[in-house]
């Protein structure tokens, strides 16, 4: 699998640049490679539904970030106790990526999966369902709530937004 | 919708077009065919609304609202819902929650497995006009420069 | 095993642009980019090695499929991504609108 690590090591200097780089931006379309990396990655794992999801999902949140810069600057300010805070952050990460280290000893190994539930899937999904893909009939038959629920959210936020970008009722 | 002073130059307004039908039906042919190939409710949805926002960023504003204003978008997004909660609560009748209690047909043929095409229509409803709605939101919103007072 | 890591590596610089960066557009970045990380994840533990699409098609057989359980809770967590930044994106321009600023150890006031 050496061009999954390419991809990734690509997305990792593409999320750097873009946290690093001064211009906003430029900052969001650095974020924008990295969506797209992530759907070329998606596409050598075997998952064609996770691609075209992701590659339109990213252009949508490209455009919205970009309606979101409204200033392009950054100010820059050392002030304060900008060295210890900066220490404390990078102390904590290498605590977190030992400990992620040491447990990712137990997950099961790349490439071998454990398959309890996903083998009844396999082989009873099309006389079950009817649905010659699979990952269709998991997300609309046997695991409908969850897309039960994902519809709420989604409605949720629609809400959400519309209560604060709304004017009327605030000028009395 | 030709207004010259609106939206952006004669060579993105021609080419939006003649491609903006195309992306429709795009769209929906990735929504009809989700659960035979890959794609589904919420892929094709999200192509859906990205060609409308595709007219509202080449033509202005005024140019998709009079295809599709927010009184629609909020009208569809309800039904999307309403037909989603409605096509689940009919298999109560027979058995529970999420039945799927039509024939489940020939595979690999597009009228088959019995209610899932429908609910594949039902999310694209509504992620298609839920996602057109946050975008209309925010482009709509005005921000003074700093220093003047609104 | 390294493919781990990496994606471990790329949550974590998600995670330092959030702890550490002022610019609230800045935030919205770290919080998409440890989003991409967890998706990732998720595919990584599920992906079988010479594996195929969990699609069927009408020649072949259905052994050495991948794990489509995954796929499917990733499919959803996509869209919910999305709804989810806007959402912030709202405020955060709201916040702009109200302070004149993205700095958030400039927005101290609580009320005017």
């Amino acid at each position: 699998m050496l061009e999954l690590q390419i991809l990734l090591v690509f997305m990792i200097i593409g999320a750097l640049i873009a946290v690093k780089t001064k211009d906003l931006l430029s900052s969001v379309i650095a974020l924008g490679t990295v969506g797209l990396a992530l759907s070329l990655a998606f596409l050598v794992l075997k998952s064609p539904d996770l691609a075209i999801a992701q590659l339109v999902v990213e252009i949508l949140c490209v455009i919205i970030l970009i309606r979101a810069t409204i200033r392009k600057d950054l100010p820059f300010s050392t002030s304060g106790r900008w060295f210890v805070n900066t220490l404390i952050v990078l102390v904590f990460i290498g605590v977190f990526l030992t400990f992620g280290y040491f447990c990712m000893k137990d997950l099961p190994r790349f490439g071998e999966p454990e398959m309890r539930i996903a083998q009844t899937f396999l082989s009873m999904g099309l006389k079950e369902t009817g649905a010659t893909n699979l990952v269709t009939s998991v997300v609309l038959d046997y695991r409908a709530y969850d897309t039960l629920g994902e519809a709420t959210i989604l409605f949720t936020a629609v809400i959400a937004v519309l209560a604060v970008m709304r004017r009327v009722g605030r000028k009395k | 919708m030709d207004d010259p002073k609106k939206g952006m130059t004669l060579i993105v307004k021609t080419i939006t077009r003649l491609t903006v039908g195309l992306i429709l039906l795009f769209g929906i042919y990735i929504v009809s065919h989700g659960h035979v190939s890959p794609g589904g409710g919420f892929a094709g949805g999200v192509i859906i609304s990205l060609s409308f926002i595709h007219i509202m960023l080449a033509f202005g504003e005024e140019a998709a609202f009079k295809k599709v204003n927010q009184g629609i978008a909020s009208l569809f997004e309800s039904f999307g819902a309403i037909l989603f909660i409605t096509i689940a609560a009919i298999g109560m009748g027979s058995g529970y929650f999420f039945l799927n209690f039509l024939r489940k047909g020939e595979p690999f043929k597009l009228f088959s497995s019995g209610l899932i095409p429908l609910y594949n229509i039902a999310i694209s409803f509504k992620v298609a006009s839920g996602l057109f709605m946050i975008v209309i939101l925010l482009m709509l919103l005005k921000i003074p420069k700093k220093g003047e007072k609104q | 095993m390294s493919v781990y890591f990496l994606c471990l590596v790329l949550f974590c610089i998600g995670l330092y642009c959030i702890l550490r960066k002022r610019n609230l557009i800045k935030i919205i970045i770290g919080i998409a980019i440890v989003e991409y990380a967890v998706n990732l994840f998720f595919i990584l533990v599920g992906y079988r090695m010479n594996g195929r699409v969990p699609i069927y098609s009408p020649d072949q057989t259905i052994r050495d499929m991948v794990d489509p359980l995954p796929q499917a809770l990733v499919l959803t967590s996509i869209v919910i991504g999305l709804a989810v930044t806007a959402l912030i994106a709202a405020i955060a321009m709201r916040v702009y609108e109200k302070y004149g600023t993205f700095d958030i150890t400039k927005i101290k006031k609580l009320k005017g």
